[in-house]
């Protein structure tokens, strides 16, 4: 117990309590002014609402991908569930390279969306994908098929069966897979950097706003701003906890 | 049931556009003006230099990480001590926050007015600027995996086999090596290669301590987006491909290990 | 009334049903009985519309519903592990059907209670699944499945995931429930005094194959082949035909057709005494006395006794398929 806690003080504690610290150095004045100051409100609305926007379309095609990775059969299908972990393994900066050749200038598809607050959310889609899909999949799978058989033999149709009866038992695994990808899109960086153009107003998120704050010496600035992600960050961390003690509420 | 054809069609559509294609471009522009640029991009020195420094933070990082993990998983799953709920809890952090404030959070603490950056200045120890703020950044980012891994690895075996150990005279080292460590490897190694891929796709809080000095504090992720401010397309292409490729072998052996890790021998 | 006729079932390479042919009188109630793999799930589900035959057809009280939908069939399905909707109360489960027929909810309200009362789970109502046992889940269950008014009840090794004691409660409570309801019920188990205690019809399946269907008397004295007799009730080999155990007797002294044996063991159950006998040429066979008899004889360990099908009764034979 005693090495595991020195080393996570260390590593994590410590520095973010730094940060913690850092942002009132002004007062809770100075914290206010950049929170609010123009630019940083304009980063850290565009980014909560990308993020949420963004967290809602992968929890729709997140749960839609896991049910045919689940209950689907085809061939390729191993190739597709491996696939989907392709977020997770590439370094993020060669997926804002990837879209922005893609849907970006020069684009072969005649798509340019760089430098607009589409390739924001296009990038935070990429990143985020899994989060849903790996959340729903585990709870799918090992969902009573009876029940469905059960809801048909009472008279429902499959439409609502999967209302009634499946999509009440995903849901604390989709609202879950939501939280993890909301709290990755808050934060993210590298995947947005090359694509977005970082256009204060209107295409900079507060990941890019910080350091903007950290190279202009502004720490105090930046540590403010960081606060407020923190802050958000815990409450999706207590959040998601709930929700999985709300999910094995029911089972028995 | 609901019409198979349509969801699926959906499905692999999102995927196609958003995933595949994307990255199988990449593939086509790095080759496109031949092999030879793509040699010569990846025997720059400086890219050559930017894969040496990222690899080495991959072998600080995953090292460490890795006994950590081990110990925190143990300490979580099978300790009684108070706390381990709340340890279980914080490890999940570095997935929380974003990397730009691992970096400021690092500057803060070691930085030249930094808490210990002074004390460490004067005794000529530099951390920000550094490789060895790099490493910090890239062992605070890629810290959870093992642990999230192992844990349950090891709440699904349970501690019967441990007990039976000590029962036939193992110490807890013996009971350890011979029993627990067998028992948890595939998740263990699970967790190794993510925390690998992590470590090697670090960019926001490695480019935040670096300073992204070229050819000194430049890891092959911050060297794509140099080149690609150089308008150097070609060498930021070649290696995006390379950091790709590992990604790809990454994710070969990720499906390898994965059912391997959730069954428990 | 159900009618299967010549329904084949194939999984791959595997035959689940083989030109399966059944019919359940109205009201009555009818068990499939075999062992695992026998196809008699299957069976159910096809009958149900949960499986589609590969051949053959399906009929309930006169409709072909061999290729109609499970939900526009009009059976009750009860399942082994009960399939409740975990995340629904007990009175939402049992309501479920008539919700989504929509029926107005005064409706649904006086027809829940009904069968709350019939299944004694009144008090339980606004209870969660994961808080009742197992025995009262299937009893959720069932009435859940009798809230549409099935014109058929299928039950899937209803008792199967229960203890030794609940399933006995139940049995007699499915019996019973019958009784009142009067709904054609067919059930699948593999166990044969389950079967033989509840069902008035049995219908006997093996590897895709029915091998007999009859009243459970009919099945234990006259089974139409050595499967049969050996499912349904004990058997012992007395030469080279199964015989009852309680079939034979033992005599203390040589006597016509009594063949000469070697008491190995005598065990005193509950209610009769298994005498375990090895004959001359080697072969071990079992003998089932009533404790009078028993005590009569005081047949014991080591003792040479003579053995012969049954004083004055003939030893059933398998009558030839």
């Amino acid at each position: 117990m005693g090495i595991a806690t020195i080393y996570l003080t260390v590593i994590v504690l410590i520095p973010l309590a730094a940060v913690a610290v850092k942002s009132t150095e002004n007062g809770l004045d100075g914290f206010w002014t950049v929170v609010t100051s123009p630019q940083a409100l304009a980063a850290l609305k565009l980014t909560l609402a990308v993020a949420v926007i963004v967290a809602l379309i992968n929890a729709v095609f997140g749960t839609l991908i896991a049910w045919v990775l689940v209950r689907d059969r085809f061939r390729g299908k191993g190739a597709v569930n491996a696939i989907i972990d392709l977020p997770f393994a590439l370094p993020t900066i060669v997926a804002s390279l990837t879209l922005l050749a893609l849907y970006g200038p020069k684009s072969p598809l005649g798509v340019d969306v760089a430098y607009t607050r589409v390739a924001v959310a296009l990038a935070l889609l990429f990143v985020t994908l899994p989060f849903v899909v790996r959340s729903v999949q585990p709870v799918l799978h090992e969902l009573d098929r009876d029940m469905e058989a059960a809801a048909e033999s009472l008279g429902a149709r499959p439409r609502t069966s999967f209302r009634r009866i499946v999509l009440p038992n995903l849901l604390p695994a989709i609202l879950a897979g939501v939280a993890l990808a909301f709290a990755r899109a808050v934060g993210e960086i590298g995947s947005v950097v090359l694509i977005s153009g970082n256009l204060p107003f209107k295409t900079e998120v507060a990941s890019v706003f910080i350091i903007g704050q950290i190279e202009s010496g502004s720490l105090a600035g930046a540590a403010a701003v960081s606060t407020v992600l923190l802050f958000l960050a815990l409450i999706v961390l207590v959040l998601i906890n709930l929700l999985a003690w709300y999910g094995r509420r029911h089972d028995r | 049931m609901i019409a198979r054809s349509v969801p699926r069609a959906i499905a692999l559509g999102y995927l196609a556009v958003l995933l595949v294609l994307p990255v199988g471009f990449v593939f086509y522009r790095t080759f496109e003006n031949g092999l030879a640029p793509v040699w010569d991009a990846l025997t720059n020195p400086e890219a050559v230099h930017a894969l040496y420094l990222t690899l080495i933070m991959v072998a600080i990082a995953v090292p460490a990480n890795t006994i950590f993990g081990v110990i925190a998983a143990l300490v979580i799953v099978r300790s009684k001590a108070r706390g381990r709920s709340v340890l279980n809890v914080l490890v999940d952090i570095p997935f929380a926050v974003s990397p730009v404030i691992v970096g400021l959070s690092l500057v803060l603490v070691y930085g030249r007015t930094g808490w210990l950056g002074e004390t460490l200045g004067d005794q000529g120890i530099r951390v920000i600027f550094t490789p060895v703020g790099m490493a910090l950044a890239t062992i605070f980012v890629s810290l959870p995996f093992v642990v999230r891994e192992v844990v349950p690895v090891l709440r699904e075996v349970g501690d019967d086999q441990e007990r039976a150990a000590e029962t036939l005279g193992a110490s807890p080292w013996q009971t350890f090596w011979r029993v627990t460590l067998p028992a948890i490897r595939w998740g263990v190694a699970y967790g190794v290669v993510l925390t690998t891929a992590r470590a090697l796709g670090e960019y926001g809080a490695v480019s935040v301590v670096s300073g992204k000095l070229v050819g000194e504090t430049e890891t092959l992720p911050l060297h794509v987006e140099q080149r690609f401010a150089q308008f150097d397309l070609t060498s930021a292409y070649t290696s995006a491909f390379v950091l790709a490729g590992i990604a790809l072998i990454v994710l070969l052996i990720m499906q390898m290990l994965k059912p391997k890790s959730e069954a428990t021998g | 009334m159900i009618d299967v006729t010549g329904v084949t079932k194939r999984w791959g390479d595997f035959t689940a049903l083989d030109d399966v042919s059944l019919s359940v009188p109205a009201g009555s109630l009818t068990a499939l009985l075999g062992p695992s793999g026998s196809g008699k799930s299957t069976l159910l589900r096809v009958i149900a519309g949960l499986e589609g035959p590969d051949g053959g057809t399906v009929v309930i009280d006169g409709q072909n519903v061999t290729h109609v939908e499970a939900r526009r069939r009009g059976v009750g399905f009860v399942f082994q592990h009960y399939a409740a909707f975990k995340h629904m109360t007990v009175r939402n489960n049992v309501a479920f059907g008539l919700k989504i027929r929509r029926r107005p909810k005064h409706e649904i309200r006086a027809r829940v209670d009904e069968l709350l009362e019939l299944v004694h789970l009144s008090g339980w109502a606004d209870r969660y699944p994961a808080q009742l046992s197992g025995g009262q889940r299937q009893r959720m269950a069932l009435a859940r499945a009798l809230a549409v008014e099935p014109r058929v009840l299928l039950l899937d090794e209803p008792f199967g995931a229960l203890d030794a004691q609940v399933r006995e409660e139940l049995r007699t409570w499915l019996r019973r429930l019958h009784d009142e309801v009067h709904v054609t019920t067919v059930f699948v188990t593999h166990d044969q005094e389950e079967a033989m205690d509840v069902a008035e019809q049995i219908a006997v399946i093996d590897q895709g194959k029915i091998q007999q269907i009859g009243a459970p008397r009919e099945l234990y004295d006259q089974p139409a082949n050595p499967f049969v007799m050996e499912f349904i009730g004990p058997v012992t080999r007395l030469g080279e035909q199964p015989v009852r155990p309680h079939d034979l007797d033992i005599l203390l002294d040589p006597a016509d057709g009594a063949r000469e044996g070697l008491v190995r063991r005598v065990s005193y159950l509950s209610f009769e005494v298994r005498v375990e006998l090895e004959l001359d040429d080697g072969r071990v066979l079992w003998v089932q006395l009533t404790r009078a008899r028993a005590a009569e004889l005081e047949v014991s360990e080591r003792q040479i006794v003579w053995v012969r099908a049954g004083a004055g009764m003939p030893a059933a034979a398998p009558v030839s398929a």
